[in-house]
């Protein structure tokens, strides 16, 4: 599976494009992506960084519950296939067995990071600060949330104006901006913004003053640094 | 392609949003059951195009079904079908099934932190008025493009295999793609029915 094949969708999501969905802004998630993840042809960490964007982003929203009518439609006219004939009762057993309240809810996770998007949230399983923060470079920490067959989504805390050093990808990484904001050759990205790189992107994503910036990032291959500073650091960074 | 589907219509979508509303409200078995005898099937044959055993599928299919009851409450006929509903649970679980190492917890359907979805294009309309217009709109699609579709939500590839095993380049199968969804939206939008 892997992200590879969205690569080529990035010239269109920043010119504009003829894409259906009037998907034009950088900051949003590819037409194709989207349309992935409502087939459910994405990875783990791929479809964690899109339920995530789509907490914040209502538009992205729209698109995707569009996407999933079309996906109902094909299951209303899918041609059935008979179940095994005890499995009803053999649900039903279950839902006997299950608690009361046994509902998965946002009210059942701890009220610390709220701010975060559930689905983010209950994969960390843990508040942010109770997380297994690793130094990764000056004024930047990192933690593994997921990772599923090469890929790998890891949260960064950058510090106030710290940047990450130029780099370009192996593959394709998407980073969501989930507090704070960072400015890099391609834009400006605040809480909710996606942004999209691959090989043909080198950028140094350098923090907004005056708070931390809190990222997830989702890469299909290890980061390739350039410069001076990725040279010496690339034979050790922990991915 | 016709199909004979008896309990397919207006009423029957009806029918089965007061379903889901009834495991909501009183935890209705029997109402669940009715869900179960139409949809279980229809969950089996999603899985069962993914390339996973007739066991596996059972066994996700059991998953989904627990889902449904669990979720029940969380179902709105204002915003989607009950077809749709199901669908995300589903497709959930096989984006979970598909991860070689399931933990961490991946729950995809945990709600938004902005309340209302900006009404897409499927979205200004009633949920029920919506599915008869896109099942009209689906079947209106010329072969290639309904295949296509089929394709891409059914199995278990991306746009780029679609392409390899078409024998077609990538970018012809995307315009395609994006010719079939926007060919949807336009319907959805403007009522046309195909027929
Ligand atoms: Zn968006």
């Amino acid at each position: 599976m892997g992200m590879a094949q969205h690569t080529d969708d990035l010239g269109e999501g920043s010119t504009g494009g003829d894409a259906g969905g009037g998907v034009a802004s950088g900051h949003h998630l590819p037409e194709a992506v989207l349309l992935d993840y409502a087939a459910g042809a994405i990875s783990g960490p791929t479809a964690l960084l899109v339920a995530s964007h789509l907490a914040f982003c209502a538009r992205c929203r729209g698109d995707a519950a569009s996407l999933d009518a079309v996906g109902g439609t094909l299951l209303a006219e899918i041609e059935p296939a008979a179940v095994a004939p005890a499995l009803l009762h053999s649900v039903l057993a279950r839902i006997d067995e299950m608690p009361v309240t046994a509902a998965p809810s946002p009210q059942n996770l701890a009220p610390a990071d709220a701010d975060l998007p559930a689905p983010l949230r209950r994969a960390l399983g843990r508040p942010l600060g109770r997380l297994a923060w690793k130094p990764f470079l000056p004024g930047l920490r990192q933690v593994r949330v997921l990772a599923d067959k090469g890929d790998v989504a890891r949260l960064m805390l950058i510090r106030p104006g710290a940047a990450f050093p130029r780099h370009t990808h192996g593959g394709l990484e998407l980073t969501l901006v989930l507090r704070g904001g960072y400015s890099d050759e391609i834009g400006r990205f605040r809480a909710g913004d996606v942004s999209v790189a691959d090989g043909s992107v080198r950028h140094r994503p350098k923090a907004d003053p005056g708070e931390d910036c809190l990222c997830l990032l989702v890469s299909e291959a290890p980061l390739r640094l350039t410069g001076w500073i990725g040279r010496w650091f690339n034979p050790v960074i922990p991915f | 392609m016709e199909r004979e589907r008896p309990q397919a219509g207006r009423d029957a979508q009806a029918d089965l949003s007061d379903l889901v509303e009834a495991v909501a409200r009183t935890r209705d078995r029997a109402a669940f059951a009715h869900l179960f005898e139409h949809y279980a099937p229809r969950i089996k044959a999603y899985f069962l195009r993914l390339t996973v055993s007739g066991a596996e599928a059972d066994e996700l299919v059991q998953e989904a079904m627990l889902a449904v009851w669990r979720r029940a409450e969380t179902y709105d006929r204002r915003q989607s079908s009950v077809a749709t509903w199901i669908f995300t649970i589903a497709r959930n679980k096989r984006i979970d099934a598909l991860r070689r190492n399931r933990r961490p917890d991946l729950d995809l359907n945990a709600p938004g932190l902005v309340p209302e979805p900006e009404p897409g294009a499927f979205q200004q309309l009633e949920a029920r008025e919506t599915a008869a217009r896109l099942k009209a709109a689906v079947a209106g699609l010329p072969d290639e493009q309904r295949e296509l579709l089929d394709l891409a939500f059914f199995q278990d590839i991306s746009h780029r295999d679609i392409a390899r095993s078409r024998g077609l380049p990538l970018g012809t199968v995307k315009s395609r793609l994006r010719l079939a969804l926007a060919r949807l939206r336009q319907a959805v939008a403007e009522g046309e029915d195909g027929s």
